[in-house]
Protein backbone atom coordinates (compact mmCIF):
# COMPACT_ATOMS: atom_id res chain seq x y z
CA UNK A 1 0.00 0.00 0.00
CA UNK A 2 1.25 3.49 -0.89
CA UNK A 3 1.32 5.77 2.16
CA UNK A 4 1.86 9.53 2.49
CA UNK A 5 3.16 10.58 5.89
CA UNK A 6 4.82 13.51 7.62
CA UNK A 7 8.21 12.18 8.66
CA UNK A 8 11.77 13.34 9.19
CA UNK A 9 13.79 12.78 6.03
CA UNK A 10 16.51 10.79 7.86
CA UNK A 11 13.93 8.36 9.23
CA UNK A 12 12.34 8.13 5.80
CA UNK A 13 15.70 7.26 4.22
CA UNK A 14 16.22 4.50 6.80
CA UNK A 15 12.74 3.21 5.92
CA UNK A 16 13.75 3.25 2.24
CA UNK A 17 16.78 1.07 3.08
CA UNK A 18 14.33 -1.28 4.80
CA UNK A 19 12.08 -1.28 1.72
CA UNK A 20 15.18 -2.16 -0.31
CA UNK A 21 15.74 -5.02 2.11
CA UNK A 22 19.44 -4.40 2.77
CA UNK A 23 21.40 -7.35 4.18
CA UNK A 24 24.24 -5.52 5.89
CA UNK A 25 24.57 -2.04 7.38
CA UNK A 26 27.97 -1.02 8.74
CA UNK A 27 28.08 2.54 9.96
CA UNK A 28 29.47 4.96 12.51
CA UNK A 29 27.25 7.81 13.70
CA UNK A 30 28.15 11.41 12.88
CA UNK A 31 26.08 14.60 12.78
CA UNK A 32 23.98 15.17 10.66
CA UNK A 33 23.78 11.57 9.43
CA UNK A 34 23.03 10.13 12.90
CA UNK A 35 19.26 9.71 12.68
CA UNK A 36 19.57 7.55 9.56
CA UNK A 37 21.82 4.92 11.10
CA UNK A 38 20.16 5.19 14.52
CA UNK A 39 16.80 4.32 12.99
CA UNK A 40 18.32 1.48 10.98
CA UNK A 41 19.87 0.07 14.17
CA UNK A 42 16.40 0.22 15.74
CA UNK A 43 14.76 -1.50 12.77
CA UNK A 44 17.31 -4.31 12.96
CA UNK A 45 17.11 -4.60 16.77
CA UNK A 46 13.29 -4.70 16.65
CA UNK A 47 13.37 -7.44 14.04
CA UNK A 48 11.66 -5.25 11.43
CA UNK A 49 14.62 -5.48 9.08
CA UNK A 50 16.37 -8.82 8.72
CA UNK A 51 19.92 -7.52 8.37
CA UNK A 52 23.29 -7.53 10.07
CA UNK A 53 23.98 -4.18 11.71
CA UNK A 54 27.70 -3.83 12.33
CA UNK A 55 28.43 -1.07 14.86
CA UNK A 56 32.00 -0.38 13.83
CA UNK A 57 34.56 1.75 15.68
CA UNK A 58 35.17 4.30 12.91
CA UNK A 59 34.15 5.30 9.40
CA UNK A 60 37.32 3.72 8.05
CA UNK A 61 36.11 0.43 9.51
CA UNK A 62 32.58 1.06 8.29
CA UNK A 63 33.65 1.20 4.67
CA UNK A 64 36.08 -1.69 5.16
CA UNK A 65 33.24 -3.83 6.51
CA UNK A 66 31.10 -2.73 3.56
CA UNK A 67 33.78 -3.88 1.10
CA UNK A 68 33.79 -7.36 2.62
CA UNK A 69 30.06 -7.54 2.85
CA UNK A 70 29.47 -6.45 -0.76
CA UNK A 71 32.19 -8.86 -1.93
CA UNK A 72 30.29 -11.66 -0.21
CA UNK A 73 27.24 -10.73 -2.28
CA UNK A 74 25.22 -9.03 0.45
CA UNK A 75 23.14 -5.92 -0.24
CA UNK A 76 25.19 -3.34 1.63
CA UNK A 77 24.40 0.13 2.97
CA UNK A 78 26.24 2.78 4.93
CA UNK A 79 25.93 6.49 5.59
CA UNK A 80 28.30 9.19 6.76
CA UNK A 81 29.15 12.89 6.54
CA UNK A 82 31.97 15.39 6.62
CA UNK A 83 34.89 14.31 8.87
CA UNK A 84 33.52 10.77 8.77
CA UNK A 85 33.75 10.73 5.00
CA UNK A 86 37.23 12.22 5.23
CA UNK A 87 38.36 9.49 7.63
CA UNK A 88 36.80 6.89 5.35
CA UNK A 89 38.45 8.34 2.25
CA UNK A 90 41.23 5.77 1.79
CA UNK A 91 38.73 2.93 1.64
CA UNK A 92 36.13 4.85 -0.40
CA UNK A 93 38.61 4.71 -3.29
CA UNK A 94 38.80 0.91 -3.11
CA UNK A 95 35.11 0.15 -3.72
CA UNK A 96 34.80 1.33 -7.34
CA UNK A 97 37.78 -0.45 -8.98
CA UNK A 98 36.84 -3.61 -7.06
CA UNK A 99 33.37 -3.18 -8.59
CA UNK A 100 31.55 -3.53 -5.28
CA UNK A 101 27.93 -2.31 -5.37
CA UNK A 102 27.72 -0.49 -2.03
CA UNK A 103 25.13 2.23 -1.45
CA UNK A 104 26.15 5.15 0.75
CA UNK A 105 24.14 8.19 1.80
CA UNK A 106 26.23 11.27 2.52
CA UNK A 107 24.48 13.86 4.72
CA UNK A 108 26.53 16.70 3.29
CA UNK A 109 28.31 18.85 5.84
CA UNK A 110 31.31 21.14 5.71
CA UNK A 111 34.82 20.00 6.60
CA UNK A 112 36.85 21.36 9.54
CA UNK A 113 38.40 23.76 10.44
CA UNK A 114 36.74 25.79 11.84
CA UNK A 115 34.43 23.14 13.21
CA UNK A 116 31.00 23.32 11.61
CA UNK A 117 28.23 20.78 11.76
CA UNK A 118 26.25 22.63 9.08
CA UNK A 119 25.76 21.77 5.43
CA UNK A 120 27.79 22.53 2.33
CA UNK A 121 29.40 20.43 -0.37
CA UNK A 122 33.04 20.38 0.75
CA UNK A 123 32.75 16.75 1.87
CA UNK A 124 31.19 15.80 -1.46
CA UNK A 125 34.04 17.39 -3.37
CA UNK A 126 36.62 15.48 -1.30
CA UNK A 127 35.40 12.22 -2.87
CA UNK A 128 34.84 13.52 -6.39
CA UNK A 129 37.42 11.25 -8.00
CA UNK A 130 36.74 8.05 -6.08
CA UNK A 131 34.95 6.48 -9.04
CA UNK A 132 31.57 6.20 -7.32
CA UNK A 133 28.33 7.02 -9.10
CA UNK A 134 27.13 10.20 -7.38
CA UNK A 135 23.53 11.39 -7.29
CA UNK A 136 22.40 14.60 -5.61
CA UNK A 137 18.89 15.12 -4.25
CA UNK A 138 16.88 18.22 -3.37
CA UNK A 139 14.04 17.06 -1.14
CA UNK A 140 13.01 14.17 1.07
CA UNK A 141 11.01 12.38 -1.60
CA UNK A 142 13.98 12.40 -3.95
CA UNK A 143 16.17 11.07 -1.13
CA UNK A 144 13.81 8.16 -0.46
CA UNK A 145 13.28 7.33 -4.13
CA UNK A 146 16.95 7.50 -5.03
CA UNK A 147 18.01 5.36 -2.08
CA UNK A 148 15.89 2.57 -3.54
CA UNK A 149 17.00 3.34 -7.10
CA UNK A 150 20.68 3.35 -6.03
CA UNK A 151 20.64 -0.36 -5.14
CA UNK A 152 19.20 -1.22 -8.54
CA UNK A 153 21.84 0.82 -10.35
CA UNK A 154 24.77 -0.40 -8.21
CA UNK A 155 23.87 -4.08 -8.45
CA UNK A 156 23.04 -4.08 -12.17
CA UNK A 157 25.36 -6.61 -13.83
CA UNK A 158 26.33 -4.00 -16.42
CA UNK A 159 27.33 -1.54 -13.67
CA UNK A 160 28.62 -3.17 -10.45
CA UNK A 161 29.76 0.12 -9.00
CA UNK A 162 29.16 1.81 -5.65
CA UNK A 163 26.62 4.66 -5.52
CA UNK A 164 26.62 7.74 -3.30
CA UNK A 165 23.45 9.70 -2.63
CA UNK A 166 24.27 13.23 -1.52
CA UNK A 167 21.64 14.93 0.59
CA UNK A 168 22.37 18.15 2.43
CA UNK A 169 22.68 17.81 6.18
CA UNK A 170 19.94 19.43 8.32
CA UNK A 171 18.17 21.26 5.48
CA UNK A 172 17.23 17.80 4.23
CA UNK A 173 18.10 15.28 6.92
CA UNK A 174 16.36 17.05 9.82
CA UNK A 175 13.20 18.34 8.14
CA UNK A 176 9.78 16.81 8.66
CA UNK A 177 7.94 16.80 5.36
CA UNK A 178 5.43 14.72 3.41
CA UNK A 179 6.90 11.51 2.00
CA UNK A 180 5.14 9.02 -0.21
CA UNK A 181 6.34 5.51 0.57
CA UNK A 182 5.92 3.00 -2.23
CA UNK A 183 4.37 -0.36 -1.44
CA UNK A 184 6.78 -3.17 -0.52
CA UNK A 185 5.58 -5.40 -3.38
CA UNK A 186 6.16 -2.60 -5.88
CA UNK A 187 9.71 -2.07 -4.56
CA UNK A 188 10.37 -5.82 -4.68
CA UNK A 189 9.24 -5.83 -8.29
CA UNK A 190 11.38 -2.81 -9.19
CA UNK A 191 14.47 -3.95 -7.32
CA UNK A 192 15.55 -7.48 -8.24
CA UNK A 193 17.62 -9.64 -5.88
CA UNK A 194 21.33 -8.86 -5.70
CA UNK A 195 23.15 -11.35 -7.93
CA UNK A 196 26.78 -10.39 -7.41
CA UNK A 197 28.61 -12.47 -10.04
CA UNK A 198 31.65 -13.62 -8.05
CA UNK A 199 30.80 -13.60 -4.36
CA UNK A 200 33.44 -14.59 -1.83
CA UNK A 201 32.89 -18.23 -1.03
CA UNK A 202 35.38 -20.57 0.71
CA UNK A 203 34.38 -23.39 -1.65
CA UNK A 204 34.99 -21.32 -4.78
CA UNK A 205 37.97 -19.09 -3.99
CA UNK A 206 38.48 -15.88 -5.96
CA UNK A 207 41.08 -13.14 -5.62
CA UNK A 208 39.90 -9.51 -5.47
CA UNK A 209 41.73 -6.20 -5.31
CA UNK A 210 44.97 -7.77 -6.52
CA UNK A 211 48.39 -6.25 -6.92
CA UNK A 212 48.71 -4.49 -10.32
CA UNK A 213 52.20 -3.83 -11.71
CA UNK A 214 52.70 -1.14 -14.39
CA UNK A 215 51.99 -3.51 -17.30
CA UNK A 216 48.34 -3.85 -16.25
CA UNK A 217 47.52 -0.90 -13.97
CA UNK A 218 46.51 1.53 -16.77
CA UNK A 219 44.18 -1.10 -18.22
CA UNK A 220 42.43 -1.61 -14.88
CA UNK A 221 41.93 2.14 -14.52
CA UNK A 222 40.62 2.41 -18.07
CA UNK A 223 38.23 -0.47 -17.41
CA UNK A 224 37.01 1.37 -14.30
CA UNK A 225 36.51 4.57 -16.29
CA UNK A 226 34.61 2.80 -19.09
CA UNK A 227 32.40 1.07 -16.52
CA UNK A 228 31.54 4.39 -14.91
CA UNK A 229 30.88 6.12 -18.23
CA UNK A 230 28.70 3.23 -19.39
CA UNK A 231 26.70 3.29 -16.18
CA UNK A 232 24.87 6.42 -17.36
CA UNK A 233 22.66 4.39 -19.68
CA UNK A 234 21.66 2.09 -16.83
CA UNK A 235 21.09 5.03 -14.47
CA UNK A 236 18.76 6.69 -16.97
CA UNK A 237 16.93 3.41 -17.54
CA UNK A 238 16.58 2.86 -13.78
CA UNK A 239 15.12 6.38 -13.44
CA UNK A 240 12.77 5.86 -16.42
CA UNK A 241 11.48 2.59 -15.05
CA UNK A 242 11.05 4.14 -11.63
CA UNK A 243 8.91 6.83 -13.27
CA UNK A 244 6.79 4.13 -14.96
CA UNK A 245 6.29 2.25 -11.72
CA UNK A 246 5.98 5.14 -9.24
CA UNK A 247 5.23 8.27 -11.30
CA UNK A 248 8.23 10.38 -10.27
CA UNK A 249 10.84 11.09 -12.91
CA UNK A 250 14.53 11.87 -12.47
CA UNK A 251 17.04 12.99 -15.09
CA UNK A 252 20.79 13.73 -15.10
CA UNK A 253 20.10 17.43 -15.71
CA UNK A 254 16.65 18.63 -14.72
CA UNK A 255 15.07 21.72 -16.21
CA UNK A 256 12.86 24.41 -14.72
CA UNK A 257 11.56 27.01 -17.18
CA UNK A 258 14.91 26.67 -18.92
CA UNK A 259 13.73 26.04 -22.49
CA UNK A 260 14.62 29.10 -24.54
CA UNK A 261 15.51 31.20 -21.47
CA UNK A 262 18.38 33.63 -22.09
CA UNK A 263 19.58 33.52 -18.51
CA UNK A 264 19.98 30.26 -16.58
CA UNK A 265 21.03 29.50 -13.06
CA UNK A 266 22.41 26.08 -12.19
CA UNK A 267 22.03 24.56 -8.74
CA UNK A 268 22.89 21.31 -7.06
CA UNK A 269 21.29 20.07 -3.83
CA UNK A 270 18.72 21.30 -1.34
CA UNK A 271 18.90 24.99 -2.29
CA UNK A 272 17.50 24.09 -5.70
CA UNK A 273 13.84 24.47 -4.85
CA UNK A 274 14.38 27.72 -2.93
CA UNK A 275 16.09 28.98 -6.09
CA UNK A 276 13.07 27.85 -8.13
CA UNK A 277 10.82 30.10 -6.04
CA UNK A 278 13.17 32.98 -6.90
CA UNK A 279 12.94 32.02 -10.59
CA UNK A 280 9.13 32.13 -10.39
CA UNK A 281 9.23 35.61 -8.86
CA UNK A 282 11.75 36.91 -11.39
CA UNK A 283 9.67 35.55 -14.28
CA UNK A 284 6.66 37.30 -12.81
CA UNK A 285 8.72 40.50 -12.91
CA UNK A 286 9.20 39.81 -16.62
CA UNK A 287 12.74 38.44 -16.62
CA UNK A 288 13.66 35.72 -19.11
CA UNK A 289 15.30 33.39 -16.62
CA UNK A 290 15.24 29.65 -16.00
CA UNK A 291 17.00 27.03 -13.94
CA UNK A 292 18.80 23.75 -14.42
CA UNK A 293 19.58 21.39 -11.59
CA UNK A 294 22.35 18.84 -11.64
CA UNK A 295 21.05 15.49 -10.42
CA UNK A 296 23.94 13.31 -11.61
CA UNK A 297 27.40 14.46 -10.58
CA UNK A 298 29.29 11.31 -11.60
CA UNK A 299 29.34 10.17 -14.32
CA UNK A 300 29.13 13.81 -15.41
CA UNK A 301 26.30 14.29 -17.94
CA UNK A 302 28.20 16.27 -20.61
CA UNK A 303 25.70 15.75 -23.40
CA UNK A 304 22.63 16.60 -21.28
CA UNK A 305 24.32 19.70 -19.90
CA UNK A 306 25.29 20.99 -23.38
CA UNK A 307 21.76 20.41 -24.60
CA UNK A 308 20.22 22.16 -21.58
CA UNK A 309 22.26 25.37 -21.98
CA UNK A 310 22.29 25.57 -25.78
CA UNK A 311 19.96 28.59 -26.02
CA UNK A 312 21.29 30.45 -22.99
CA UNK A 313 23.41 33.59 -23.19
CA UNK A 314 24.27 33.69 -19.49
CA UNK A 315 24.75 30.78 -17.11
CA UNK A 316 25.05 31.61 -13.42
CA UNK A 317 26.60 28.78 -11.42
CA UNK A 318 25.95 28.11 -7.73
CA UNK A 319 28.56 26.10 -5.85
CA UNK A 320 28.50 25.19 -2.16
CA UNK A 321 32.19 24.42 -1.95
CA UNK A 322 35.42 26.21 -2.64
CA UNK A 323 38.54 24.93 -4.39
CA UNK A 324 41.06 27.03 -2.48
CA UNK A 325 43.56 28.86 -4.63
CA UNK A 326 41.77 27.49 -7.67
CA UNK A 327 38.83 28.41 -9.87
CA UNK A 328 36.34 28.80 -7.01
CA UNK A 329 33.37 26.48 -7.37
CA UNK A 330 34.21 22.91 -8.40
CA UNK A 331 30.95 22.43 -10.31
CA UNK A 332 31.37 25.71 -12.20
CA UNK A 333 34.85 24.63 -13.11
CA UNK A 334 33.57 21.38 -14.64
CA UNK A 335 30.76 23.13 -16.45
CA UNK A 336 33.23 25.58 -17.97
CA UNK A 337 35.39 22.66 -19.11
CA UNK A 338 32.37 20.91 -20.59
CA UNK A 339 31.38 23.97 -22.62
CA UNK A 340 34.77 25.43 -23.60
CA UNK A 341 35.03 23.71 -26.97
CA UNK A 342 31.44 24.43 -27.97
CA UNK A 343 31.10 26.97 -30.76
CA UNK A 344 28.06 28.53 -29.09
CA UNK A 345 28.20 28.74 -25.33
CA UNK A 346 26.82 30.99 -22.62
CA UNK A 347 28.92 33.40 -20.60
CA UNK A 348 29.51 31.76 -17.24
CA UNK A 349 29.37 33.61 -13.93
CA UNK A 350 30.45 31.53 -10.97
CA UNK A 351 29.08 32.03 -7.45
CA UNK A 352 30.07 30.27 -4.24
CA UNK A 353 27.14 30.37 -1.82
CA UNK A 354 25.86 28.93 1.45
CA UNK A 355 29.08 27.63 2.98
CA UNK A 356 28.74 25.92 6.36
CA UNK A 357 24.96 26.17 6.52
CA UNK A 358 24.36 29.86 5.80
CA UNK A 359 20.95 30.13 4.15
CA UNK A 360 20.63 31.64 0.72
CA UNK A 361 17.05 32.88 0.73
CA UNK A 362 14.64 33.52 -2.13
CA UNK A 363 15.62 37.19 -2.17
CA UNK A 364 19.27 36.11 -2.05
CA UNK A 365 18.85 34.07 -5.22
CA UNK A 366 17.04 36.95 -6.93
CA UNK A 367 19.90 39.20 -5.95
CA UNK A 368 22.45 36.74 -7.35
CA UNK A 369 20.62 36.50 -10.68
CA UNK A 370 20.52 40.30 -11.06
CA UNK A 371 24.17 40.72 -10.04
CA UNK A 372 25.17 37.78 -12.25
CA UNK A 373 23.59 39.32 -15.33
CA UNK A 374 25.47 42.54 -14.68
CA UNK A 375 28.77 40.70 -14.25
CA UNK A 376 28.16 38.76 -17.47
CA UNK A 377 27.63 42.10 -19.21
CA UNK A 378 30.44 44.15 -17.67
CA UNK A 379 32.87 41.50 -16.57
CA UNK A 380 34.49 41.09 -13.16
CA UNK A 381 38.03 41.19 -11.84
CA UNK A 382 37.28 38.02 -9.84
CA UNK A 383 37.57 34.41 -10.96
CA UNK A 384 34.39 33.83 -8.98
CA UNK A 385 32.05 35.68 -6.64
CA UNK A 386 31.42 34.64 -3.05
CA UNK A 387 27.89 35.71 -2.15
CA UNK A 388 27.19 37.75 0.95
CA UNK A 389 30.66 37.49 2.45
CA UNK A 390 31.77 40.18 4.95
CA UNK A 391 35.25 41.28 4.02
CA UNK B 1 -5.94 35.75 -12.05
CA UNK B 2 -3.82 36.20 -8.96
CA UNK B 3 -4.04 33.19 -6.70
CA UNK B 4 -4.51 33.83 -3.01
CA UNK B 5 -1.36 33.15 -1.00
CA UNK B 6 -1.55 29.64 0.37
CA UNK B 7 1.76 29.43 2.27
CA UNK B 8 1.66 30.09 6.01
CA UNK B 9 4.93 30.43 7.95
CA UNK B 10 5.25 30.00 11.70
CA UNK B 11 8.18 30.64 14.02
CA UNK B 12 8.32 29.02 17.45
CA UNK B 13 10.33 30.53 20.28
CA UNK B 14 11.08 28.34 23.26
CA UNK B 15 13.89 27.07 25.39
CA UNK B 16 15.76 23.85 24.76
CA UNK B 17 13.69 21.05 26.35
CA UNK B 18 10.31 22.83 26.14
CA UNK B 19 9.30 20.92 23.06
CA UNK B 20 9.14 23.65 20.39
CA UNK B 21 10.63 21.26 17.84
CA UNK B 22 8.31 18.41 18.81
CA UNK B 23 5.22 20.58 18.48
CA UNK B 24 6.29 22.00 15.14
CA UNK B 25 6.66 18.37 14.04
CA UNK B 26 3.18 17.46 15.34
CA UNK B 27 1.63 20.45 13.59
CA UNK B 28 3.30 19.51 10.29
CA UNK B 29 2.13 15.92 10.65
CA UNK B 30 -1.43 17.10 11.35
CA UNK B 31 -1.38 19.28 8.21
CA UNK B 32 0.10 16.50 6.08
CA UNK B 33 -2.55 14.07 7.32
CA UNK B 34 -5.14 16.52 5.93
CA UNK B 35 -3.48 16.22 2.51
CA UNK B 36 -1.71 19.57 2.87
CA UNK B 37 1.97 20.23 2.32
CA UNK B 38 4.07 21.08 5.34
CA UNK B 39 7.54 21.40 6.71
CA UNK B 40 8.86 21.43 10.28
CA UNK B 41 12.44 21.91 11.36
CA UNK B 42 14.52 23.26 14.22
CA UNK B 43 17.09 26.02 14.07
CA UNK B 44 19.91 23.61 13.46
CA UNK B 45 22.69 23.42 15.94
CA UNK B 46 23.91 21.84 19.14
CA UNK B 47 20.96 21.20 21.46
CA UNK B 48 21.26 22.92 24.84
CA UNK B 49 18.61 22.57 27.51
CA UNK B 50 17.37 25.96 28.67
CA UNK B 51 18.90 28.00 25.86
CA UNK B 52 16.60 30.03 23.58
CA UNK B 53 15.71 27.92 20.54
CA UNK B 54 13.57 28.35 17.48
CA UNK B 55 11.57 25.94 15.41
CA UNK B 56 9.82 26.58 12.14
CA UNK B 57 6.75 25.52 10.18
CA UNK B 58 5.71 26.13 6.63
CA UNK B 59 2.23 24.92 5.76
CA UNK B 60 0.70 25.18 2.33
CA UNK B 61 -2.81 24.00 1.57
CA UNK B 62 -2.25 23.99 -2.17
CA UNK B 63 1.27 23.27 -3.34
CA UNK B 64 4.48 21.60 -2.15
CA UNK B 65 6.68 23.69 0.13
CA UNK B 66 9.87 24.46 -1.73
CA UNK B 67 11.70 27.01 0.42
CA UNK B 68 14.46 25.54 2.60
CA UNK B 69 15.67 28.37 4.78
CA UNK B 70 14.83 29.60 8.27
CA UNK B 71 11.51 31.42 8.56
CA UNK B 72 12.51 35.07 8.87
CA UNK B 73 9.17 36.66 7.90
CA UNK B 74 6.56 34.60 9.74
CA UNK B 75 2.77 34.95 9.62
CA UNK B 76 2.56 33.77 13.23
CA UNK B 77 4.97 33.71 16.13
CA UNK B 78 4.52 31.36 19.08
CA UNK B 79 6.24 32.07 22.39
CA UNK B 80 6.39 29.11 24.77
CA UNK B 81 8.35 30.88 27.49
CA UNK B 82 7.17 34.41 28.42
CA UNK B 83 10.65 35.13 29.82
CA UNK B 84 11.92 35.18 26.24
CA UNK B 85 9.92 38.33 25.49
CA UNK B 86 12.53 40.31 27.42
CA UNK B 87 15.49 38.67 25.71
CA UNK B 88 14.48 37.95 22.13
CA UNK B 89 12.84 40.27 19.61
CA UNK B 90 10.12 37.75 18.88
CA UNK B 91 8.27 39.95 16.38
CA UNK B 92 11.36 40.34 14.19
CA UNK B 93 10.22 40.12 10.58
CA UNK B 94 6.63 39.31 11.54
CA UNK B 95 4.43 40.06 8.53
CA UNK B 96 1.90 42.86 8.48
CA UNK B 97 -1.33 41.25 9.62
CA UNK B 98 0.61 38.64 11.55
CA UNK B 99 -0.03 37.79 15.18
CA UNK B 100 1.70 36.50 18.28
CA UNK B 101 0.59 33.64 20.52
CA UNK B 102 2.10 33.77 24.01
CA UNK B 103 2.08 31.43 26.98
CA UNK B 104 1.48 33.87 29.83
CA UNK B 105 -0.77 34.54 32.77
CA UNK B 106 -0.98 38.19 31.72
CA UNK B 107 -3.59 39.63 29.36
CA UNK B 108 -2.91 40.41 25.74
CA UNK B 109 -3.16 44.14 26.44
CA UNK B 110 -0.56 43.87 29.21
CA UNK B 111 1.80 41.96 26.93
CA UNK B 112 1.32 44.43 24.08
CA UNK B 113 2.00 47.37 26.39
CA UNK B 114 4.89 45.88 28.37
CA UNK B 115 6.83 44.65 25.33
CA UNK B 116 5.63 47.29 22.83
CA UNK B 117 4.16 44.68 20.51
CA UNK B 118 2.18 46.31 17.72
CA UNK B 119 0.55 43.11 16.56
CA UNK B 120 -2.55 41.24 17.73
CA UNK B 121 -1.65 39.00 20.66
CA UNK B 122 -3.36 35.81 21.80
CA UNK B 123 -2.69 34.59 25.32
CA UNK B 124 -3.02 31.28 27.06
CA UNK B 125 -1.89 30.39 30.56
CA UNK B 126 -0.36 27.17 29.32
CA UNK B 127 2.02 26.74 32.26
CA UNK B 128 -0.97 26.51 34.62
CA UNK B 129 -2.98 24.26 32.29
CA UNK B 130 -0.04 21.94 31.65
CA UNK B 131 0.60 21.62 35.38
CA UNK B 132 -3.05 20.80 35.99
CA UNK B 133 -3.58 18.41 33.10
CA UNK B 134 -0.16 16.88 32.48
CA UNK B 135 1.29 17.31 35.94
CA UNK B 136 4.41 18.97 34.47
CA UNK B 137 4.98 22.52 33.22
CA UNK B 138 5.82 21.37 29.66
CA UNK B 139 3.66 23.69 27.63
CA UNK B 140 4.24 22.80 24.02
CA UNK B 141 1.19 20.65 23.35
CA UNK B 142 -1.02 23.04 25.31
CA UNK B 143 0.12 26.05 23.30
CA UNK B 144 -0.51 24.02 20.13
CA UNK B 145 -4.24 24.13 20.95
CA UNK B 146 -4.12 27.92 21.18
CA UNK B 147 -2.24 28.19 17.89
CA UNK B 148 -4.73 25.95 16.11
CA UNK B 149 -7.67 28.00 17.41
CA UNK B 150 -6.13 31.34 16.43
CA UNK B 151 -4.90 30.27 12.99
CA UNK B 152 -7.40 27.61 11.95
CA UNK B 153 -4.43 26.15 10.09
CA UNK B 154 -5.50 22.56 10.77
CA UNK B 155 -8.50 20.92 12.39
CA UNK B 156 -7.69 20.22 16.03
CA UNK B 157 -8.76 16.60 15.53
CA UNK B 158 -5.93 16.20 13.00
CA UNK B 159 -3.42 16.67 15.82
CA UNK B 160 -4.85 13.72 17.80
CA UNK B 161 -3.08 10.93 15.90
CA UNK B 162 0.37 12.60 15.87
CA UNK B 163 0.01 13.40 19.61
CA UNK B 164 -0.93 9.81 20.37
CA UNK B 165 1.93 8.49 18.28
CA UNK B 166 4.43 10.80 19.91
CA UNK B 167 3.33 10.48 23.55
CA UNK B 168 2.01 6.92 23.68
CA UNK B 169 0.12 6.38 26.93
CA UNK B 170 0.40 10.10 27.71
CA UNK B 171 -1.23 10.91 24.38
CA UNK B 172 -4.70 11.30 25.80
CA UNK B 173 -3.60 13.81 28.44
CA UNK B 174 -1.73 15.85 25.84
CA UNK B 175 -4.83 15.83 23.62
CA UNK B 176 -6.84 17.04 26.62
CA UNK B 177 -4.32 19.85 27.24
CA UNK B 178 -4.42 20.86 23.59
CA UNK B 179 -8.25 20.84 23.50
CA UNK B 180 -8.51 22.84 26.73
CA UNK B 181 -6.16 25.53 25.42
CA UNK B 182 -8.18 25.56 22.20
CA UNK B 183 -11.24 26.53 24.26
CA UNK B 184 -9.51 28.96 26.62
CA UNK B 185 -7.19 31.02 24.42
CA UNK B 186 -7.91 34.75 24.64
CA UNK B 187 -7.39 36.82 21.52
CA UNK B 188 -6.94 40.56 21.51
CA UNK B 189 -6.88 42.55 18.28
CA UNK B 190 -4.26 45.25 18.27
Amino acid sequence: MVTRVGIEVSIAVAEAVKLANADVIAAYPITPQTHIVEHLAELVADGELDAEYIPVESEHSAMSACLGSAAAGARTFTATASQGLALMNEVVYVAAPMRLPIVMVVANRSLSAPLSIWPDHSDMMSVRDTGWIQIIVENGQQAVDNTIIAFRIAEDQKVLLPVMIHQDGFTLTHVIEPIIFPAQEAVDKYLPKNRFPLPLNPDRPVAMGEFAPPFIFTETKWAQEVALQNSKKVIIKAWDEFAKAFGRKYMPVEKYHSEGAKVLIMTMGSAGETASVAIDELRKEGMDVGQIRLRLWRPFPFQELREAVKDAEVLIMMDRALSYGGPGGPVASEVKAALYNQTKRPKIVSYVISLGGRDTTVSGFKDIVKQGIEIADKGSKNEYEIYGVRE
Amino acid sequence: MIKEKSLIEIRWHGRGGQGAVTTAEILAQAAISEGKFAQAFPSFGPERRGAPVQAFNRIDSREPVRIRADVTEPDYVVVLDPGLLEKVNVTSGLKKGGSVIVNTRKTAKEIQKEFKIKYPVATINASKLAREILGVPIVNTTVLGALIKVTGIVKKESAHAPLEKRFGRLGERNINAMETAYEQVAFEEQ
